[in-house]
């Protein structure tokens, strides 16, 4: 199980690494190092939104779709990749380093955008993922449908 | 390309460690707060910030920070599982328990970010 994790974990960080190369700002690492106005954190907040919708896609894919999907799959998909691809630390660190340069505007936006995007990303993962994956009740299953 | 592969060595490590302190936490502690993910966040908050501040004083080079901060750090925390929890508080009703679990996490971990920035500031 460790193991599994462990690969997942490994693919998802660099997926996130990948991300930040190819959109560098504030989020990137070299980027930190720099003193001066920090840029806000795109890459993170992309990155972190985008995991929390597919978090949500997956859990309902496998608890209410494919129930009998090999139970690996959820520690190295959820646990694993998708763990391994949003950060929590990155959220936290580009927050205090906005505040520290003093860009508390830019430090508040991100701190709750953050927040705000995540929650509606898994909101969104769980009701796109419901209607495309699982069937509504038959009507003709229905009591008074059966004449 | 040796960046790349100290990003995946750190991957490798931190997603198993935080899988680690959540299996521990469920065995240990009290299962009416999702402690493992708590831990796992607010550790990699606190360790990120030292690492970051121990970069600006040049303390970190290249290597450590590709390894450590993006890798290892990166996957120990996590935004996908915290809010999936919440997500998963809220639909059971639970709001106030899950708005005081995302006001602590967040609250805390910025904390302790600057605890560990704190900490390397003293050092170099």
């Amino acid at each position: 199980m460790v193991v599994v994790v462990a690969v997942g974990g490994a693919a998802g960080a660099l997926l996130r690494y990948g991300a930040s190369r190819l959109w560098r700002n504030g989020s990137d690492a070299h980027a930190v190092w720099r003193v001066g106005e920090a840029a806000f954190p795109w890459t993170t907040l992309v990155v972190n939104v985008v995991g929390c919708f597919l978090m949500g896609v997956l859990t309902v894919a496998l608890k209410e779709r494919f129930i009998h999907a090999p139970r690996l799959l959820n520690p190295f998909l959820g646990t694993g990749v998708l763990g391994g691809f949003t950060t929590f630390s990155s959220y936290t660190d580009d927050t205090r380093r906005l505040l520290e340069n003093d860009q508390a505007g830019a430090a508040l936006g991100y701190l709750v955008l953050t927040v705000v995007a995540a929650l509606a990303g898994v909101v969104l993962g769980v009701a796109l993922a419901r209607a495309v994956l699982t069937r509504p009740a038959r009507p003709a299953a229905g009591p008074g449908r059966t004449a | 390309m040796g960046e790349w592969l100290l990003v995946l060595a750190g991957g490798a490590i931190g997603a198993p460690a935080r899988y680690l302190v959540g299996e521990a936490a469920r065995r240990n502690l009290p299962s009416t707060f999702h402690w493992g993910t708590f831990l796992a966040n607010m550790t990699a908050s606190l360790i990120l910030g030292f690492l970051v501040e121990a970069g600006t004083g040049g303390a970190l080079g290249a290597t450590g920070q590709a390894l450590l901060s993006v890798g290892f750090c990166g996957a120990l925390s996590t935004w996908s599982t915290f809010s999936s929890e919440l997500h998963s508080m809220a639909s059971a009703l639970r709001v106030a328990q899950a708005a005081g679990y995302l006001l602590a996490t967040v609250a805390l971990g910025l904390a302790l970010s600057f605890t560990g920035a704190a900490v390397a500031r003293t050092l170099w």
